[in-house]
């Protein structure tokens, strides 16, 4: 049986390490960007939990004796007008900044996918109806509709987490929607339904795992554009009001010393949010080299 | 005219080097048709694209030399190589939609290497690209010309890249696959052209193919390739009465052709008895007045238009037909993936037709009628191992778990010749043909009365055919089941069916016992679809001049010859 | 050709079910406020008599069926309410600054295009070179920039440290006139009115901005590009032109280039998307004078009819675009529309 001289691999488990990991050890290897992005994460996330019991100074305290001090050893980023540590507060920003994103990300996943897989599968009339839903969502510019919606719910955070997944809701329910619509007819999803499969299981257990390599791409895609939406809504005045800290506010408010050179109050809270979403832009690009069956040989 | 000494090439992959090609050495005359046979991986087709020296990233020439009329291919420039592609030496390719720029006029795409190759100028250009069609026997060339691909059939393409191939008369043409996944009767229709042009221009040619059949009734001379060495070459007629090498044997035992035994297509030392298996005169099915209606953009699509049939218990029925003939709808009506417009289908004397399709899992019969599916790697869910695809309809269906579960699993993996360790393999580690034997392994599990085989051999090579089409007859005698094989390929229906209905747009034009409808087919169709499938040589030639030889040898009356007997 | 045009006949019949939704989102956007819409169209400093009179002439005293169709006929006059900051009609206010807004935009994404197409060529043609990963970490890189951030630091480093940008205030340095009104857009009005000077000083106001919005923009175009001819070079249809002797010149430019063309349109939307909203950003920091700054104007204050007004007129503004892309979708790929 010529097919079966390959049998004698001795531990299938092996071989798995040796296609998944072994794969991603590969792409790692041939993509040092993509590894700078894992340690990056792993730093930011860091502040996220850690940042606020670690940071030198109160983010909210005043010091109106050392106001607007360019940075030194003490204020590493300089103070702001106020004379508070622009330092701490960037680092303290980081994980509300990050919470907004995770948050309005993981709704609009679950319901993306939870509508995109419904209509991918059945079709019909309800694929229609979710159609023309979605492509309403998208005749808005994305930032003007979530800018919309934050103004009528009112000037919270939890708004700007409802407006920045309202705004995604369309990414994942198409996606959700084009992967399992090109799988409901595969051979494996009729097979499960000769095997005793519902429909909804078919859908839940068969094919819906199959889309979620490249919904993991899109996620780390979208953390970044998250971040960047919220801080935007912050930086125009809504959402997020000062003093608290977040990067949008203190670029917004270091805007106006920029004219005169005072450039750390806006430049550091400004590159910290750059290099948050450049570390998930990295990641999602990264994890779709992971992903993308064409370089798998 | 072509010289190939010693050409070894070599992919650079995550894995390291792979010797696609281990120094080969063939050589093409004036006028002849060399094949070259081999099943995937052998290096064929990688052959045919490092003498164009095209091949794909990653991809090198290590050593050998490549010579055509006196010049060195290996050597000469880029500049050189694109002149003497399409003039020279041209190719064409398998899959001949895709080969073919989607967007641009086909009559464009000719008319592109005819000025490539200054064989016109922008005055005459449209005349020779339409007399290039022409050449090609398309009717009505000039509004062809006009045509993007996607309004063209796959037969059509082909002709397309064809003539793009001979638009500047070259004296050699690399035909890789060119037939691979046309119909039959249009594979018929294109070699038929090819062979026809080659011999009137009197031009070379290669014919890179996995169809050992094909090559036997198209080529000069066949080597066969193997682990990209060449293990053999010869004349057809050799090649099929005196393989040589072990390999060879094993391919032109395993291409099923006219007289052999469903176990001839085994190397010898395989070969077993064949089970018997009996068939019942109760019918098991009765398919009556089957309709299926699609609604289309441009009406209604009549896709199956009342078909009735039986099958009786323990009977194999074949189900031929071209693609677009209704033959995979009707199997999905019937094992109730489909819901048939109108119609009745009884199994065991039941309508199941009246159940939709969606409820059907909680039906008695889901257990009875189950299925093989004809790609065995999209019919296994990427992400669960070969146990848990195994395991899943005994677990749904007769809800038995854990130890009892994975010991019916194992069971059945022994049943389909599965070794047990690569149960926990997931497929992309498995062969073709491990994958296919997963696939019959879950559609057995229940021990269903009745089990459709959808091509479940198409996207196998010839000699894991072999093996899978022997175990389904193994598993047939064994237990009891009916098979409803669908296919597109007669030479297989008849090794392994009983009766057989051929089908054509829809509906069953010619049925009856296999023998019969096979060897005195009544309807025109029938006998087209027979005709164009490639005869290979009958190796009974063989034993007749063996007899010859020993009569020579040892005088007609040769008892005395012990090494004969 | 028949075949065609009754197609975008089709994809124009397409979009009227959009603007209905889009019309239905906006009413209830201006419906949803939290607490009474008519305070909050009055805005902050009303009194009771006032907010009763918004409340009247919104007719939100009414069931919010009928409110819709007040809506609906509002808007069919092209009434959109009154912005309390300017006091004008919110209609007009919008048509008189909507050409900056489109200038910007359109100058941005020119840019980038110019910019990016090639970018992504190069890395497809270079994969997994070091050419590749710097195009990759460059566009990632532009991506990234909160359009906000870049505009300031551009503002700084051009402005306040080189000295060679103008003050980022508005269109036109207030040395210059405004070049006679005849499309709205300053570069082409200076030029039908033969003003070079002019000219050239609306082209220095707009550089930062447009480079700004331009470098947001280069992410999508450039990786889509990459991707659409990495996925064209690798197609049978490549190999069959190879084969065939064609030079690498009509290989990469005539076959695979054209062909990848097509993804690329389509991301246009989604860019046009990116920017109509980055836009909003770059013309507050540049005190550009479009509709995206009197928005942001607005929400300070509380003006909503004006932010309803200009989500309405961004999302109409929008759909036009699309349109306008999927028919030049549909007039290159021949496959559209004759299938």
């Amino acid at each position: 049986m010529a097919d079966l001289t390959v049998s004698q691999t001795p531990s299938a488990s092996a071989r798995k390490g040796d296609t998944t990991l072994g794969h991603i050890a590969y792409v790692l290897k041939d993509n040092p960007v993509t590894m700078l992005a894992f340690a990056m994460l792993a730093f930011f996330l860091g502040c996220a939990f850690f940042g606020p019991s670690l940071v030198p100074y109160d983010p909210l305290a005043t010091n109106a004796a050392r106001a607007l001090e360019p940075p030194s050893w003490d204020h590493w980023f300089g103070t702001d007008n106020l004379g508070r540590d622009v330092f701490s507060r960037v680092i303290v920003a980081t994980r509300l900044d990050l919470t907004i994103s995770v948050a309005a990300v993981a709704l609009s996943f679950v319901i993306g996918s939870i509508l995109g897989g419904v209509a991918g599968y059945w079709g019909g009339w309800l694929d229609a109806v979710l159609n023309r839903f979605l492509d309403t969502i998208m005749a808005f510019p994305l930032f003007v509709l979530a800018m919309g919606v934050v103004a009528a719910l009112g000037n919270t955070v939890e708004n700007i987490i409802y407006a920045t997944a309202i705004i995604n809701i369309p990414f994942y329910a198409r996606l959700v929607r084009a992967e399992v619509n090109i799988r409901r007819n595969a051979g494996f999803a009729q097979a499960a339904k000769l095997a005793g499969n519902s429909d909804l299981r078919v859908l839940a257990v068969h094919i819906f795992p199959n889309a979620l390599p490249p919904m993991m791409v899109q996620v780390s895609l979208n953390l970044g554009w998250a971040i960047l939406n919220a801080a935007g809504l912050s930086f125009i005045g809504l959402g997020v009001r000062p003093p608290t800290p977040e990067w949008g506010i203190m670029v917004a408010e270091g805007a106006n010393f920029i004219v005169s050179g005072e450039w750390w109050l806006a430049v550091f809270p400004g590159l910290w949010l750059m290099l948050a979403v450049f570390t998930f832009n990295l990641l999602g690009d990264g994890l779709r080299d992971i992903v993308d069956p064409r370089k798998r040989t | 005219m072509l010289t190939i000494k010693d050409l070894s090439v070599a992919f650079k992959t995550r894995k390291g080097e792979v010797n696609a090609v281990r120094g080969i050495s063939l050589d093409v005359g004036k006028g002849e048709t060399l094949g070259i046979v081999g099943e995937s991986g052998s290096g064929k087709s990688v052959t045919s694209y490092a003498l164009m020296r095209i091949l794909d990233a990653g991809g090198e020439i290590r050593s050998g030399k490549v010579t055509y009329g006196g010049i060195d291919l290996r050597a000469a420039s880029e500049r050189d190589m694109r002149d003497i592609r399409g003039r020279e030496i041209s190719m064409i390719f398998q899959n001949p939609r895709a080969a073919l720029n989607p967007i641009r006029r086909v009559g464009h795409q000719v008319e592109d290497v005819l000025l490539r190759h200054a064989q016109a100028t922008r005055q005459d250009v449209k005349a020779k690209a339409v007399a290039a069609l022409e050449a090609v026997k398309i009717n009505d060339a000039a509004a062809r010309y006009e045509a993007y691909p996607f309004e063209l059939s796959g037969g059509m393409c082909q002709r397309i890249v064809i003539a793009i191939a001979l638009a500047c008369k070259p004296q050699l043409l690399v035909a890789d696959e060119p037939t691979t996944g046309l119909d039959i009767t249009t594979q018929k229709a294109v070699m038929d052209l090819v062979g026809d042009l080659a011999s009137e221009r009197g031009m070379g040619m290669i014919l890179i193919t996995h169809d050992l059949g094909l090559a036997s009734q198209y080529c000069d001379r066949i080597a066969v390739m193997k682990d990209g060495l060449i293990v053999e070459e010869g004349v057809p007629d050799k090649l099929f009465t005196d393989p040589q090498h072990a390999y060879t044997r094993k391919l032109v035992d395993a291409t099923p052709r006219l007289g052999a035994s469903i176990r001839n297509l085994l190397p010898p030392e395989m070969r077993g008895p064949e089970p018997e298996h009996k068939v019942h005169t109760r019918p098991l099915l009765e398919v009556r007045d089957l309709v299926k209606t699609y609604p289309g953009k441009a009406g209604p699509v009549h896709a199956v238009k009342g078909v009735s049939f039986d099958i009786k218990a323990g009977q194999s029925l074949g189900l031929v037909g071209e693609s677009g003939s209704g033959k995979s709808t009707t199997s999905e009506m019937v094992v109730r993936l489909q819901d048939p417009t109108s119609g009745n289908i009884l199994f065991d004397g039941q309508d199941i037709a009246t159940t939709p399709s969606a409820q059907f899992m909680r039906h008695a019969m889901r257990r009875d009628i189950q299925m093989v599916f004809q790609d065995a790697t999209d019919s296994l869910n990427p992400r669960g191992t070969a146990a848990s695809a195994i395991a899943e309809p005994l677990a749904r269906i007769d809800r038995i778990r854990s130890t009892k579960l994975a010991a019916r699993v194992s069971e059945l993996a022994d049943l389909v010749g599965l070794p047990q360790p690569l149960l926990s393999r997931f497929p992309h580690q498995l062969s073709g043909g491990q994958k296919a034997r997963v696939g019959i392994a879950r559609a057995i599990a229940l021990e269903p009365k009745l089990l459709i085989l959808d091509e479940p051999t198409a996207a196998l090579d010839v000699s894991i055919q072999a093996i899978v089409l022997n175990l389904l007859v193994d598993l047939r005698a064994k237990m009891g089941m009916s098979y409803l094989f669908v296919s597109h390929d007669l030479n297989v229906v008849r090794l392994l069916c009983d009766e057989v209905l051929v089908m054509k747009q829809g509906e069953i034009v010619d049925r009856g016992p296999t023998a019969t409808v096979m060897d005195n087919p009544s309807h025109p169709y029938t006998r087209a679809l027979i005709e164009a499938a490639p005869q290979p040589p009958e190796p009974v030639a063989a034993r007749t001049r063996k007899d010859h030889d020993h009569d020579k040898r040892h005088g007609p009356d040769a008892r005395s010859c012990a090494r004969c007997l | 050709m028949n075949a065609r045009s009754k197609m975008i006949l089709g994809r124009v019949a397409q979009a009227i079910p959009v603007i209905m939704g889009v019309v239905v989102i906006s009413f209830l956007l201006t419906r949803a406020l939290p607490g009474d819409p008519a305070a909050y169209f009055a805005g902050p400093a009303a009194d009771e008599a006032s907010i009763a009179e918004i409340r009247e002439a919104l007719g939100l005293d009414k069931p919010l069926f009928q409110q819709f169709f007040y809506y609906i006929a509002d808007l069919a006059r092209g009434d959109l309410g009154t912005s309390l900051t300017t006091g004008q009609a919110v209609m007009s206010d919008l048509a008189a600054r909507l050409p900056a807004s489109l200038e910007l935009t359109l100058v941005a994404l020119l840019l980038s295009c110019a910019i990016a197409i090639p970018l992504g060529v190069l890395a497809a043609t270079r994969p997994g070179t070091w050419v590749d990963h710097l195009c990759r970490v460059l566009v990632t890189a532009g991506v990234s920039m909160p359009t906000f951030f870049t505009g300031i630091v551009l503002i700084y480093v051009f402005y306040y440290l080189a000295g060679i940008a103008p003050s980022p205030l508005g269109r036109l340095d207030f040395i210059y006139l405004s070049p006679p009104h005849v499309t709205g857009f300053y570069l082409i009005d200076a030029a039908l009115a033969g003003d070079p000077e002019t000219w050239l000083g609306a082209l220095k106001q707009l550089i930062l901005p447009a480079t700004t919005l331009a470098l947001f923009t280069l992410a999508p175009i450039a990786r889509m590009t990459r991707a659409a001819m990495l996925s064209a070079l690798s197609s049978d249809f490549i190999r069959t032109a190879r084969a065939a002797g064609l030079g690498s010149r009509k290989v990469l430019y005539g076959y695979a280039f054209r062909n990848a063309l097509l993804p690329v349109v389509t991301t246009l939307g989604m860019v046009f998307s990116f920017t109509l909203g980055a836009n909003v950003l770059v013309e507050k920091v540049f005190a550009w004078p479009g509709i995206g700054s009197y928005a942001v104007e607005a929400l300070v204050v509380s003006d909503y009819a004006a932010v309803q007004g200009f989500v309405l007129a961004m999302a109409l503004l929008f759909v036009v675009l699309n349109l306008i892309i999927d028919i030049a979708y549909a007039l290159i790929d021949p496959r559209i529309g004759l299938k």
